[in-house]
């Protein structure tokens, strides 16, 4: 049986998978039920300074968007960080952490912009005996007004600043969480590693309106008429995060830096991408949220299964192992030529393969054949764009087969060419004629 | 059981009361009950949105049925409705008894797929609820042209040409020849398939477009002639559906107990209590259409112990579909194939018996091998085809050209007098359903439109 056992940072955990400062981790009650139910570790809800404690809206803090079904694809919320006592907060982690040794607990904060806000909790963080602290530079709402969050998130010299602080006061990891509310995610990353981070995690959730109440011209959710944008997560995220995740993962200046995957992860082969783009760990909030703690035994069995039937033995074999593989556009091969093919048996005949192709892109399959609705591909049409596979209703009855080396092309009437030939050195480039 | 109770059950010949009001009120309840409307976002969300949809082509009345259900699943249910309508103006009726398994939903990709079709025709009844419920109205009369036609028949196909003649602006007069309008869907549909006053509800949603002037009891033929109705309109529309039943060719006098399984329906369509109608303790059926199905279903529902429907041919051959046939096993009636009916056991004037002969096929010709059985029953009923019937038959007939019994018309229901058009089950391109009889009126309509405007 594979061994899904997690070292981040020096951080053990008996699997990869951590709550995400949330709700779902705001109180040991959730916790220790989390922990119960398998997961591998948590970020603690973000604790901010000592105070009186924040104040959420009393009214809808949530929205969503559906699938089939009201399948759940994504949420939004308004909420801010923990509105629960500090000192209350740090009791609990304490007694936490003592009965659940083999678990990871990590402290989130958000603390103002002062180095003395920061000196004044660390100290109490750590007395905790938490594994870790993560900086909140993320959330999008309420607290970037206040100079907070994604208010600092999204200024690399605040980030590079802050954390050298927290790595200057605490013996503690320190995990900088990135907001995904930014043009390019490589410079605050280089920023948190210039301060010294131990790893970034990422993504918290993105700015976002969910829908409008077309009764009343009211955002979602509605607070008496009126509504925020809010912070957005779940399954429709996911592709951001995986992005964001990999560009990291590539830069040079960051390629070192462990990264603790965040965004629309609801089952194991989420996890499992994540992690094979470069993520040392992964955090889930929305899923958890959505069905509950129980989801942890599908997502480790799941994963332990499939590093079983491909054999890989622990986490270090697949972390990473699609990194080399995202590359820039320019570099793709030219000469790796596809078309699409539908297998007649699976075919339906529902036709959207043909309008989909016909509407909108290059009319290369047929509706008719000899007075008969059939569906099939026009070779000297099909450019291989995939659309037609994506919007078939019936799982691989549409494929994309690749033309061999040295057969010809029926759109181009050019012979397949076996070597690899990229944008670079196209002669439709201007650049390799301006270089010549 | 009560022992009271179990003896009315079991009363020997026919009589009424065999089951409590509370059994009859659940044997007579919606059979698909109507969607919720989450129930109807899920249903509506499996439809793939095909190009060219197979379900619109199945459809006789050629409902948009992608676009309206895309309607229901992005909230929009009046939408969907009006564009169910706009096609079909009977589709709340239709939602509820197209036989779907034979027509959209036979089609439907997912059918093909899965053996799971989207759910068409109660997604049709969840839009066109809705709408009804509100009585919302969406189409309205064109500049009143001021030329008058005359409809025969205030069923499926006369309200559907009704209506759209009178969406065109003219004035329709609509002669019908019983006290209540509706036709087969106030008197004909099995009760558990249009509960409640439905059937009269959609008539008046339908009639309340304006210029649609029905008169009862205004029977073509007794009443009016086709001579009088070409004269007083500029256009005339035959939809007086089949009034007649094939006869079961028995020697001698027909004893008490055996009827028309049609008028046997349509008492219990009209009974305000259904505990008061009496049906037979062992019942027999003879035919292998719908109206046999229902008719059998029926009777069971009501209390007989024991229904047999007799079928001339195999089952593979009979008219009713397969989900029909499996309907009617399902409520426990027996279905015997091969087997034609040859005399009727009579005592004190009443019918206690039928003996049946077995058949079989000789060189595609059906014949009887002379081997027979002999069913016990208090009750028998003919449901072995509709004819014109007499008097429609005499109406019409030497004016217009029949084949097969029914009147002869183009595609678009022209018939052979000049000025005459027809549609539905009168026909001979009628198939005995509702949303022919529905495509056909509305078709005419158009026709005749054309015509007047020319
Ligand atoms: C028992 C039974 C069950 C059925 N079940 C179904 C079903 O579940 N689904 C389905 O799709 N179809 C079903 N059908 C068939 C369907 O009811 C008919 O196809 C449909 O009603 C035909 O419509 P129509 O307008 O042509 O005729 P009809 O519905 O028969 O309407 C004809 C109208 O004309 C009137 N009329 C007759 N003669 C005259 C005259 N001389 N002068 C004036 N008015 C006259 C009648 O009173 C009636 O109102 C069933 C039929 C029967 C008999
Ligand atoms: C209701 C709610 C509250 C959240 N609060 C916090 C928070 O206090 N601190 C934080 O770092 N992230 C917070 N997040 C962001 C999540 O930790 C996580 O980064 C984000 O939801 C993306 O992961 P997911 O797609 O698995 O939900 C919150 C998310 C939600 C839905
Ligand atoms: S989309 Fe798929 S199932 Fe539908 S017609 Fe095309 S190939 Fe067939
Ligand atoms: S009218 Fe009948 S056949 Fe047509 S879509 Fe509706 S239910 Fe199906
Ligand atoms: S065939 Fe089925 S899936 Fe396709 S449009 Fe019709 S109802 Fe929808």
């Amino acid at each position: 049986m594979a061994d899904i056992s997690n070292n981040f940072v020096g951080i053990k955990s008996p699997n990869p998978f951590w709550l995400a400062s949330a709700p779902p981790t705001d109180k040991a009650y959730n916790v220790e039920r989390a922990f119960k139910a398998g997961w591998g570790g948590v970020v603690w809800k973000t604790l901010g300074e000592e105070g009186p404690p924040i104040v959420n809206v009393n009214g809808p803090r949530y929205g969503a968007i559906y699938g089939a079904d009201r399948r759940l694809l994504g949420l939004n919320n308004i909420e801010l960080i923990t509105d629960r006592d500090l000192y209350l907060n740090l009791r609990e982690i304490k007694e936490v952490k003592k009965k659940w040794p083999d678990r990871a607990v990590v402290v989130s904060l958000m603390v103002p912009c002062e180095e003395q806000a920061w000196k004044t909790i660390l100290p109490l963080v750590e007395e905790t005996g938490a594994d870790g602290i993560e900086l909140n530079f993320g959330c999008p709402h309420g607290m970037s007004e206040r100079g907070m969050g994604s208010a600092v998130g999204q200024v690399p010299e605040y980030i590079e600043m802050v954390t050298r602080w927290c790595k200057q006061t605490t013996r503690m990891p320190v995990i900088v969480k990135l907001t995904p509310n930014i043009s390019d995610i490589r410079y605050p990353a280089r920023a948190a590693k210039a301060g010294g981070a131990d790893a970034v995690s990422l993504i918290n959730t993105v700015s976002s309106i969910i829908s409008v109440n077309l009764d009343n011209f009211s955002p979602e959710p509605s607070i008496d008429g009126k509504g925020s944008h809010g912070g957005f997560c779940g399954p429709a995220v996911k592709p951001i995060a995986l992005n964001m995740v990999a560009e990291i993962a590539r830069d040079s200046e960051t390629a070192s830096l462990p990264i603790s995957g965040i965004g629309g992860i609801t089952t194991w082969r989420d996890a499992a991408e994540f992690l094979a783009l470069g993520a040392g760990n992964v955090q889930v909030c929305t899923a958890a949220m959505t069905y509950g703690f129980k989801i942890i035994e599908e997502m480790t069995s799941g994963l332990e299964t499939w590093m079983d039937a491909q054999g890989h033995q622990s986490l270090d074999d697949i972390i990473g192992r699609a990194v080399p593989n995202v590359t820039d556009w320019q570099y793709l091969n030219l000469n790796y030529v596809t078309k699409a093919k539908i297998d007649q048996d699976a075919c339906i005949k529902c036709g959207r393969c043909h309008i989909a192709c016909e509407d909108t892109s290059h009319q290369a399959i047929t509706l008719m054949v000899d007075g008969a609705r059939h569906f099939e591909v026009i070779e000297e049409e099909c450019v291989g764009c995939n659309l037609c596979v994506n919007v078939c209703p019936v799982e691989n009855c549409i494929t994309m087969e690749q033309l061999p080396a040295g057969s010809k092309d029926q759109r181009t009437g050019k012979k397949v060419v076996k070597k690899y030939a990229n944008w670079t050195e196209h002669p439709n480039n201007p650049s390799v004629t301006a270089a010549e | 059981m009560q022992g009271k109770a179990r003896r009315k059950r079991m009363v020997e010949g026919v009589a009424d009361g065999r089951l409590s009001a509370a059994e009859l009120q659940e044997n007579f309840a919606d059979i698909h009950p109507p969607l919720d409307q989450h129930e109807a976002l899920v249903a509506s969300d499996r439809c793939y949105f095909c190009h060219d949809a197979p379900c619109v082509t199945a459809c006789p009345t050629a409902i948009d049925i992608p676009l309206f259900i895309r309607q229901i699943a992005t909230g929009s249910p009046m939408g969907a409705a009006e564009t169910i309508l706009d096609q079909n103006i009977l589709g709340g009726m239709c939602a509820r008894v197209c036989p779907t398994e034979t027509l959209c939903e036979q089609a439907c990709v997912r059918e093909v797929a899965e053996g799971k079709p989207v759910q068409i025709g109660l997604l049709q009844r969840f839009a066109t609820d809705a709408a009804m419920a509100k009585n919302k109205q969406f189409f309205q009369r064109m500049p009143a042209t001021g030329k008058s036609v005359g409809v025969v028949g205030a069923g499926p196909a006369g309200l559907a040409c009704a209506h759209r003649l009178a969406m065109h602006g003219h004035n329709v007069t609509v002669y019908e020849g019983r006290k209540k309008p509706g036709g087969l869907n106030e008197f004909g549909i099995a009760a558990y398939k249009t509960v409640d006053d439905f059937a009269r509800e959609e008539v008046d949603y339908v009639t309340a477009i304006g210029g649609i002037n029905i008169h009862y009891g205004q029977a073509l033929g007794s009443k009016v002639t086709l001579e009088k109705l070409r004269d007083d309109h500029d256009a005339v529309f035959l939809g007086m559906g089949l009034s007649g039943i094939n006869a079961l060719g028995l020697k001698g006098k027909e004893p008490k107990g055996v009827e028309d399984a049609v008028d046997f329906i349509a008492r219990l369509r009209q009974a305000s209590n259904k505990g008061r109608l009496p049906i037979g303790r062992r019942v027999v059926v003879i035919g292998g259409g719908m109206t046999a199905v229902d008719c059998a279903v029926q009777a069971k529902l009501l209390g007989a112990e024991e229904v047999t429907i007799a079928y001339r041919r195999g089952q593979d051959q009979m008219n009713a579909s397969r989900y029909e046939q499996d309907l009617a096993v399902g409520h426990g009636v027996i279905i015997r194939e091969w087997l034609q009916p040859v005399k009727l056991k009579t005592k004190s004037g009443s019918v206690s018996g039928i003996t049946l002969e077995y058949t079989a096929l000789d060189r595609k010709k059906l014949v009887g091998t002379g081997e027979t059985i002999t069913l016990a029953a208090d009750q028998v009923f003919r449901a072995i085809g509709q004819t014109l019937g007499d008097d429609n038959g005499s109406a019409v007939e030497g004016s217009l050209r029949l084949s097969g019994g029914r009147i002869t018309t183009k595609p678009d229901g022209a018939t052979s007098l000049a000025g005459v058009w027809a549609g539905g089950d009168c026909t001979s391109h009628g198939d005995d359903l509702t949303v022919t009889a529905v495509a056909q009126g509305r078709d005419a309509a158009e026709a005749i439109n054309t015509a007047l405007q020319g």
